[in-house]
């Protein structure tokens, strides 16, 4: 992969982490998930991942605890090898080749013997129970996970698949078989598409196509065994999981709603809806107070927590960045775009653009945000969301956002509904920063292409600005495909077809056409800063043409197919992706020059549709011409499996490896900034502790040791008095006061108090002083203060506790 | 978990005027009075002083009203001819008019025969006024002079005969003794003018147009000037140069007024509209329309009143509402006694040092959105058809019945009504189907209407009519739409004749033409 020697492609997250359950580790601190070609160890408090466990070369299939060991996790892979790893540090600790690709493994405690199985679906699907005592052979297996479970303590094996369910024995090496009909009298569909079995009890519960769950019981007899059915789903039940005291079953499907089923009592049954996507697997820690449910917009959610991550889903809007926040934009949850930070591969929020409750309903149309565009300073945010019905016409809105300052989110300022009648094919504001009125182009299928301004309404005083059409722009009825303003904001290209028009914004008139024919434009981008006079198109016919606009004639063009192109902001680069024989080559050049900057063949498989160039928050200074592109910003991209990649120089990487080594603490404790300072003044203390037990007397005590700020920081929060207060306190106990002045001081404070109790400590404080030296020095310092603080908190705070109890 | 959101109204532009300060202020006022006249009214002036009876100047006399009697107090019939420019002192107790006889009239306002006759000029004399320090009459008349009276000796002090036409109009500065402003009538060809006379002439200010009246700002800074279409302003103090002309009505201007305030401009046109000015950006704020042509206007002090006169005799005048007839308006939103119930604490704000507990707001839903969120389709769209929502807002019924679309279950919501459910639906289709905001939505909810329950068509008469009704009304809508696209049509191939061609530079293709051709064959077929 590497071609440049120093510029490497690198994986920057994003990837499925719903495709298998989630673990939980024991002490329920941990939670593992299979992602891509590794598994991602999240921790449960702070939602932060943790680490990753690399090692495979393929798709990991499964996750699960190592039943002997609770700090150990079996991982198990497409690529036919199982690892062995311990998850809180991340080692790997052995691995064994299975010879074919895994697709899942399940495992169950029983007793001292655990026993490892692997479903090989190449071999016509059937299974291979490994153990060092047992194996089994199981024919006929479904290749869902979730079909598969251990029954009380490993006694049993259930599977279901289609229409059957199978139980196996162990003991008694026997198995059943039970078939239900394909479909009852209202034409409901039986087939199972989840199994779980009940801890302690002989019961086994599966989910069905058409929402049922049945109960199994006494099925340890072919021909006595009895069902019931519970009913709330109306569709697919998609995963079902047990409590681990066996009380209540949970059942969550695509309705996105998680039900509590009481077990003995079904009637009894609790909600919880509206969880955002539908429901693909729950999984409940052993303790039982969490429960993770994984969704399919990819998403994990821990109930009595909080989600953990959503990350990229799939996309039909473009990459952006944020010019605030400098985070990724991209769709996220229906209805949503998502704030994505990319330095910490983490949601920032999410923002609900169409505002509507979802339906969570296959086979349901709604609406989708499919563009979305940014002003150059991030003031203004355009969205545009649609719907379409097979029957009726297409439902569009074009919405305006305004970036507020004091709640520091995007607010809706204007809705435009239908603000074309077919589809946008492309929207981009004007990125120039000098001029006054911020403009909006959008073109359409139906062969126009508006500008939209912000304007204030002549009338009403009270109103702020709303953005009101500009003007209505054709080109003999031709379809604009795509639009682009020059970086001053002086002109604006659009392509209709095979034909590049250039406007000008200011008094809408067609300046000049260009254009290359054969083929339609498919990009168009204006050189920035030093070759600004460029406009770049590619077309379908796998040309890349650079035009002068000076001379409105074509300056260079070359032969090649090209997918995307994209200008950097921040520099004169520019960046084309090239598919070739299945897998996608980029060059990065300028304007004014033909050939490449930098060039590196098949960064990746498949199609890259989707990539940004993000700009740094500092700027790197590496001189190597081949990585010179990447000084101002980084090339991101999206490859056909969503995963977010990368370009990163090694310079970098070595820097960025450094900072996270200084970065690695304890994880013990959840990782937030009070902890920082806490587990760093405890170490001090320590050490403290331990150089006075070498009597180096000369050095003075560290403040942090001082009672005042012990105090203050083992006191509650909540019945701390103001900051404010607190200030001036916190503030002396940190100066290094002399000695002379100090004893002044005290004096006074007696003088204050006079109480006997001051007086006596007087009598008693100068052999103390003597025997301690400096160590009581602090101590004494603050000994007002510590008394303050005292009182602070003998006031009475239980009317605050009975507020906080209403 | 997120919390349910409720379904969207949309909320659409509201058409027609907008609510601006200026109209509410300016439609503050009672029903008109009318008062039959015996002829044209020429002049109205307030009384200075309370409480504020106005003069009327109409035909061979002038009658005197209080503020609220609809009856004259009093009237001034000893005229020979046609009255004109009755006029009060600053102090309420005298009356000067002038006459078609060229005899000017002062009188008590107390008494009945004219105190005073002021004899010298030979025609009509059109214009009268009290000087600021009300011990002379200014008085302009068509035998092109204007001269200046003393009061108590009856005797002219001064005249004045540079003026070369008829004068019609005319004003004395209230600051000034000495200043007072006169405009013309145009007979011959040199263009009209007005002057301004400090003693003798200092001042031609050129309006163009013959002068209908003129009008001085408080400030004595600004000049107003009306004649035929146009209002002018001029600034006194930089020798008389014009501000601004204002083209606002289509007939000739005849009157001018000032508010209590001084910040708008009222002005008075044969075109029957009094227009509102804002004296600072001279916008048209607000538009009042009359019955006839209208000659005269005043303001009562305060704006208490409107009065108008017009060429029919007609004298219209509009009182202000008071404070408690203004708010019997606004009565429907009197907030009921469980209001402070509601509001209890909620409009208390945290000060600085106080410890907020905030509690989670309560979301509140509407009840149709209460039984969305519980997937009760029908129950949703029964209540979203209740009387008052159809009838008030039909947006939150469209918005549901959009919602329902959009949830797939809008077909289960529309069946299985009864008869009276199902008129109740087509009652509100009927009203609302037309609506091209609703349409889009309207239009696939009728269809569904009509594929549900079309095997029971025949059996309600109730239903059949309302269908009858229905199909009626797209018929005319139809016949409307392909009206306008005829409209439409025509006025293309106005604008494509009357637009001149612009050549584009145009590098490579040049297939225009056949494409333009394309495009109006199109056309003619939508048409």
């Amino acid at each position: 992969m590497v071609e440049h020697g120093d510029i490497r492609v690198v994986h920057r997250g994003g990837s499925k982490i719903n495709s298998r359950e989630p673990v939980i580790s024991s002490d329920s601190r941990l939670l593992l998930c299979a992602s891509g070609e590794c598994v991602k160890v999240f921790s449960t408090s702070t939602e932060e991942c943790i680490h990753d466990l690399r090692g495979h070369t393929g798709l990991v299939t499964g996750v699960l605890l190592r039943p002997s060991n609770h700090l150990q996790a079996y991982s198990c892979s497409a690529d036919g090898t199982v690892r062995l790893w311990d998850f809180t540090d991340g080692i790997l600790i052995k691995w064994r080749s299975v010879g074919k690709a895994c697709v899942c493994v399940c495992t169950c405690v029983c007793a001292e013997l655990f026993q490892l199985v692997a479903v090989h679906l190449p071999q016509s699907g059937d299974r291979l129970v490994e153990a060092r005592e047992l194996s089994a052979v199981l024919s006929d297996v479904s290749s869902n996970p979730a079909a598969i479970a251990f029954g009380r303590g490993g006694e049993y094996i259930v599977s279901a698949k289609g229409l059957q369910l199978e139980v196996y024995f162990f003991k008694k090496q026997k198995s059943y078989r039970f078939s239900l009909k394909e479909n009852n009298k209202k034409g409901r569909k039986n087939t199972f598409t989840c199994v779980a079995s009940h801890p302690q009890d002989d019961c086994i519960a599966t989910g069905h196509e058409d929402g049922k769950i049945r109960l199994w019981r006494n099925f340890s007899h072919k021909k006595e065994y009895t069902y019931s059915t519970l009913h709330w789903h109306h569709s697919v039940v998609s995963s079902l999981c047990f409590t681990p005291e066996g009380t209540n079953l949970l059942s969550g499907g695509v309705e996105s709603v998680l039900v509590q089923w009481r077990y003995n009592q079904e009637s009894q049954k609790d909600f919880l809806p509206r969880l955002g996507a539908a429901i693909t697997h729950i999984v409940v820690s052993p303790d039982g107070a969490l429960f993770c449910t994984s969704h399919s917009d990819n998403s994990k959610e821990l109930l009595s927590a909080l989600r953990i991550q959503v990350t990229l889903k799939s996309l039909s809007t473009d990459l952006m960045v944020d010019p605030r926040s400098k985070a990724m934009v991209l769709n996220g949850k229906p209805g949503h775009l998502q704030f994505y930070s990319l330095q910490r591969d983490k949601l920032l929020f999410n923002l609900d653009i169409v505002q509507q409750e979802y339906i969570h309903q296959s086979g349901l149309q709604q609406f989708e945000v499919v563009k979305a565009a940014f002003t150059a300073s991030g003031n203004w945010l355009a969205s545009v969301e649609e719907r379409k019905q097979k029957d009726a016409e297409l439902e569009l809105n074009l919405k305006l956002w305004m970036f507020d300052e004091q709640s520091q989110s995007f607010v809706l300022n204007t809705t435009i509904s239908a603000p074309h009648e077919a589809r946008i094919t492309a929207m981009c504001f004007c990125q120039s920063t000098d001029s006054q009125t911020t403009m909006l182009v959008s073109t359409s299928k139906d062969g126009h292409f508006k500008a939209w301004q912000l304007a204030t309404p002549a009338h009403t005083e009270d109103d702020g600005p709303s953005w009101s059409c500009d003007f209505v722009g054709a080109y003999h009825s031709l379809v604009p495909e795509c639009c682009t303003f020059s970086a001053d904001g002086s002109l604006l290209a659009v392509s209709f077809q095979e034909v590049v028009t250039v406007w000008s914004p200011s008094s809408w008139e067609l300046l000049t056409t260009l254009s290359q024919p054969p083929g339609a434009i498919r990009d168009l981008c204006f050189g920035k800063l030093s070759c600004s006079k460029y406009l770049v198109g590619t077309t379908a016919n796998n040309l890349l043409c650079c035009w002068n606009l000076l001379t409105c004639a074509l300056e260079w063009s070359t032969s090649m197919n090209t997918s995307l192109l994209l200008a950097d902001p921040l520099s004169e680069n520019m960046a084309a992706f090239c598919p070739q024989a299945g897998f996608t080559d980029l060059f990065v050049f300028k304007p004014n020059e033909p050939r490449p900057l930098y060039s590196h063949k098949a960064v990746c498989s498949g199609n890259v549709t989707r990539a940004v160039f993000a700009p740094r928050e500092e700027m790197l200074d590496s001189c190597e011409e081949s990585s010179q592109w990447l000084n101002h910003s980084q090339l991101y991209f999206l490859t056909q499996c969503m995963d977010l990649m990368t370009f990163t120089t090694k310079a970098e990487e070595a820097r960025q490896m450094a900072a996270s080594k200084q970065l690695v603490i304890d994880d013990s404790i959840a990782m937030t900034p009070f902890h920082l300072l806490l587990g760093k003044h405890r170490g001090q203390q320590q050490q403290q502790e331990s150089g006075q037990d070498s009597l180096s007397a000369e050095r003075t005590p560290l403040p942090q040791g001082s009672a005042a700020i012990k105090e203050l920081l083992q006191t509650p929060a909540h019945i701390l008095p103001s900051t404010s207060f607190l200030c001036s306190m916190f503030v002396q106990s940190l100066l290094i006061s002399v000695t002379d002045s100090r004893s002044e001081e005290m004096e006074s404070e007696k003088e204050e108090d006079s109480e006997e109790e001051e007086i006596e400590s007087r009598a008693v404080r100068p052999p103390e002083m003597a025997r301690c030296g400096q160590a009581t020095e602090t101590a004494t310092l603050t000994k007002a203060q510590v008394k303050e603080l005292r009182r602070v908190k003998k006031l009475d705070h239980g009317w605050l506790s009975s507020v906080l109890d209403l | 978990m997120a919390s349910y959101k409720p379904t969207k109204i949309t909320v659409y532009p509201k058409l027609g005027e907008k609510v601006t300060q200026d109209t509410v202020y300016w439609k503050n006022y009672k029903a008109p009075i009318q008062i039959k006249e015996f002829g044209a009214v020429t002049n109205i002036n307030f009384s200075p002083v309370a409480p504020h009876n106005f003069a009327v100047t109409a035909f061979t006399r002038i009658h005197i009203y209080g503020p609220f009697s609809h009856e004259p107090v009093k009237s001034f019939t000893r005229f020979k001819d046609t009255a004109y420019c009755g006029r009060f002192r600053s102090d309420g107790q005298l009356l000067v008019a002038g006459c078609e006889d060229s005899v000017v009239r002062l009188f008590d306002v107390n008494g009945k025969v004219a105190l005073r006759m002021y004899k010298g000029h030979t025609k009509a004399v059109h214009v009268t006024d009290f000087t600021s320090d009300s011990y002379q009459i200014l008085t302009g008349s068509d035998d092109y002079s204007c001269r200046l009276w003393d009061i108590p000796n009856a005797t002219e002090l001064n005249a004045y005969q540079e003026h070369t036409d008829y004068i019609r109009c005319g004003v004395t500065s209230k600051l000034n003794t000495n200043l007072f402003i006169t405009g013309k009538m145009e007979t011959a060809a040199p263009p009209p003018l007005f002057y301004a006379y400090v003693l003798i002439s200092v001042m031609t200010l050129d309006h163009g147009q013959p002068v209908e009246s003129l009008l001085l700002y408080p400030s004595e800074g600004l000049l107003v000037s009306a004649g035929g279409r146009f209002v002018k302003v001029w600034d006194l103090l930089k020798k008389g140069q014009p501000l601004v002309s204002l083209k606002n009505h289509h007939k000739t201007v005849t009157c001018l007024c000032l508010s209590s305030n001084g910040e708008r401009l009222l002005s008075g046109s044969l075109d029957r509209h009094v227009k509102v000015y804002n004296t600072t950006s001279y916008k048209v704020v607000h538009n009042f329309d009359y019955a006839a042509s209208i000659l005269s206007l005043a303001l009562a002090p305060n704006d208490e009143s409107i009065v108008v006169g017009m060429t029919n005799g007609i004298l219209n005048l509009k009182h202000r509402k008071n404070a408690e007839e203004s708010k019997e308006i606004s009565g429907q939103q009197r907030r009921r006694p469980s209001y402070r119930v509601f509001v209890k604490g909620k409009n208390y704000f945290p000060k600085q040092d106080d410890y907020l507990v905030s509690k989670p707001v309560k979301q509140h839903l509407a009840k149709y959105d209460k039984q969305l969120k519980k997937f009760n389709v029908s129950k949703a769209l029964d209540t979203a058809l209740e009387a008052w929502t159809r009838l008030k807002k039909p947006e939150i019924t469209v918005a549901v019945i959009k919602e329902l679309d959009r949830r797939g279950t809008l077909k289960n919501a529309l069946a299985g009504r009864d008869e009276q459910g199902l008129s109740r639906l087509l009652y509100f289709l009927i009203g609302n189907l037309f609506d091209p905001r609703f349409a889009p939505v309207l239009v696939t909810a009728a269809e569904m209407i009509l594929d549900i329950y079309q095997s029971v068509i025949g059996q309600s008469s109730v239903v059949d009519r309302q269908l009858l009704r229905l199909q009626e009304m797209l018929e005319r809508e139809i016949d409307y739409q392909q009206e306008l696209l005829e409209v439409l049509g025509m006025l293309d191939t106005v604008f494509a004749s009357s637009l001149p061609r612009k050549e584009v530079p145009c590098s490579a293709i040049s297939k225009s033409n056949g494409l333009t051709q394309g495009e109006g064959r199109l056309q003619l077929q939508a048409t």
